[in-house]
């Protein structure tokens, strides 16, 4: 279901609903990606942390940790569980275009 | 003289002392090796302290004995590393120069880092047994419990072993059937994963032996503080969970000095090369234990699969050749799952746990992912062989590189 609703967008999803082309990304694929993880609105302070997510996914390769996050975007931790409720790494980097954040082993 | 410098002796600076001394050039090579402690523990013993398994003195040996003659020993704390210079300096005011540097300061706990952890409750009803000191007080205050809710948290990944909090739980649920009480506690084990484990089948299978051991099992859960008033965790999405004895596995992080050098991420590791353990800002330094930025798993198996290949390209490298030698991220771990048995696991980068069987020559097969009393012995057997093989450099009949023999996909 969530595959047809960006399908419309034209971007290539990987099984678990990432973009497989952070290039394919515009605003409009993150309102539509954040309605399916129910997150009605994308506010200022919403995209402060998807452009910190853009920008590092873009220098480093890989999604930033909840710590680097807090730490290098200014946004607190208590701030980001309230806008990206239940799991902020991995919906946010959704809703930013890029891979879904490496856990460990 | 080049000089070879080691900062760190503890299970992986140990052995690669070990494998080097003996094959490396004394007319050309000095090896150096710093530790701010004497005491070398066994880490993997601190999960059983705490239910009388090992005394203290099963865990402790000094590092003294673990060090061949002809390697340079100091016993200090390393204030910093400048590797721009090729030096370090030690808190007893020395100036070390190297030509090459291996980092293998481990990694340990931080409870400072989660509110109200180390509070008043701070082992009193809340412990930890990732250290000597949390393990022994824990073993004192189990001795006199009488029963309630025991909450197991882990605060954030990655943390060493991360399969220990799951044994810890479940050596809970035989001690306390043993001491007749079980029906007097509730377990439940609260992680920040989005499951038992890190990944899918594996977790399917510790999912299911945390259900029948009656432990209940709370996911995706990230911890912001500890209430140790109102004996509650809270998260940062204000879930609160009450307990009575608190089990934490604290934030894991790197050694400060590798802040104070600024060669680590936000939590200290230091970004390395998952294949050849290089840092990947200084080619002259290699990173190998705990205190790697590498999704491999935080264990001493590992370590030592590392200093299998970190020793092959050192020896490369030294004659000016490339790096053959690649890690595949190959972890094997025993896991201990009460009442005389276990359950191994085997696995690297890219293929997950599976089941099947573990062939090793002249002991083996153990079966993967699967409870047996034959796991149990491996795992009881590893602390001899920590002592005995592994610290000591020596071979073991397990190939660094991860095999898919026996395995069923
Ligand atoms: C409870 C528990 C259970 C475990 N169970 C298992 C298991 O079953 N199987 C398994 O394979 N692994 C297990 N492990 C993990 C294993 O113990 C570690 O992965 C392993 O010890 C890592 O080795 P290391 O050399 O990287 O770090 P360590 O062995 O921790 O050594 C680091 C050394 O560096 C020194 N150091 C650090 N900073 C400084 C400084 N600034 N100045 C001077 N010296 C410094 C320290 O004193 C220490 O000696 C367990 C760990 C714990 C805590």
């Amino acid at each position: 279901m969530s595959q047809i609703e960006i399908a419309e967008l034209n971007v290539d999803l990987d099984d678990q609903g990432y973009l497989t082309d952070h290039n394919q990304w515009t605003k409009e694929i993150a309102v539509a990606i954040a309605g399916e993880e129910g997150i009605i609105e994308l506010t200022d302070r919403h995209f402060v942390v998807i452009d910190f997510m853009r920008k590092e996914f873009k220098e480093t390769g890989t999604g930033p940790s909840i710590r680097r996050l807090t730490k290098q975007s200014g946004v607190p931790t208590k701030e980001l569980y309230a806008l990206f409720p239940g799991g902020p790494a991995k919906k946010a980097a959704r809703i930013a275009g890029i891979k879904k954040p490496e856990g460990c082993i | 003289m080049k000089q070879l410098l080691i900062l760190g002796a503890g299970t992986a600076g140990t052995m690669m002392v070990n494998k080097l001394e003996p094959v490396l050039d004394k007319d050309e090579w000095q090896i150096t090796v710093v530790d701010q402690y004497e005491t070398h523990y066994y880490q993997p013993g601190f999960l059983f302290i705490p239910f009388g398994i090992y005394t203290k003195k099963d865990v402790m040996k000094p590092k003294r004995d673990f060090f061949p003659s002809g390697v340079d020993v100091i016993f200090s704390g390393i204030d910093k590393i400048i590797p721009d210079q090729n030096q370090v300096l030690l808190d007893n005011g020395k100036v070390l120069k190297y030509d090459f540097l291996f980092i293998a300061t481990g990694s340990k706990i931080n409870p400072g880092e989660t509110e109200g952890l180390q509070g008043e409750g701070w082992h009193k009803n809340i412990f930890d047994f990732y250290t000597i000191e949390g393990s022994l007080a824990l073993a004192k205050y189990l001795k006199y419990w009488e029963g309630g809710k025991l909450v197991l948290n882990i605060a954030e990944m990655p943390i060493k072993c991360p399969v220990a909090p799951l044994e810890f739980v479940f050596l809970s649920d035989w001690w306390f059937t043993e001491q007749g009480i079980r029906d007097k506690v509730e377990i439940e084990y609260v992680t920040p994963l989005p499951g038992a484990f890190t990944k899918p089948r594996a977790s399917k299978v510790f999912g299911d032996f945390l259900d029948k051991k009656n432990i209940n099992l709370t996911s995706d859960y990230n911890i912001a503080r500890v209430e140790p008033a109102e004996n509650k965790i809270v998260s940062w999405e204000e879930k609160e969970i009450s307990y009575d004895l608190l089990i934490s596995i604290p934030t894991n992080m790197g050694d400060p000095v590798i802040e104070r050098s600024g060669l680590g991420d936000e939590l200290n590791f230091i970004p390395t090369d998952k294949e050849t353990l290089q840092s990947k800002k200084f080619e002259n330094i290699f990173v190998l234990g705990d205190a790697t930025d590498l999704p491999s798993s935080k264990a001493g198996s590992v370590a030592h699969f590392q200093a299998d290949i970190l020793f092959d390209n050192f020896l490369s490298i030294i004659d000016n050749r490339p790096m053959k030698a690649k890690f595949d991220g190959h972890a094997n771990c025993y896991i201990e799952s009460g009442f005389g048995k276990g359950i191994l696991i085997d696995f690297n980068y890219d293929t997950e746990p599976l089941p099947g069987k573990f062939p090793l020559p002249g002991i083996g097969p153990f079966s993967l992912l699967e409870e047996t009393k034959m796991n149990h012995y491996g795992k009881m057997m590893f602390r001899w062989m920590y002592w005995n093989l592994l610290l000591k450099g020596a071979e073991l009949p397990i190939e660094a590189q991860m095999t898919m023999a026996g395995k069923r996909v």
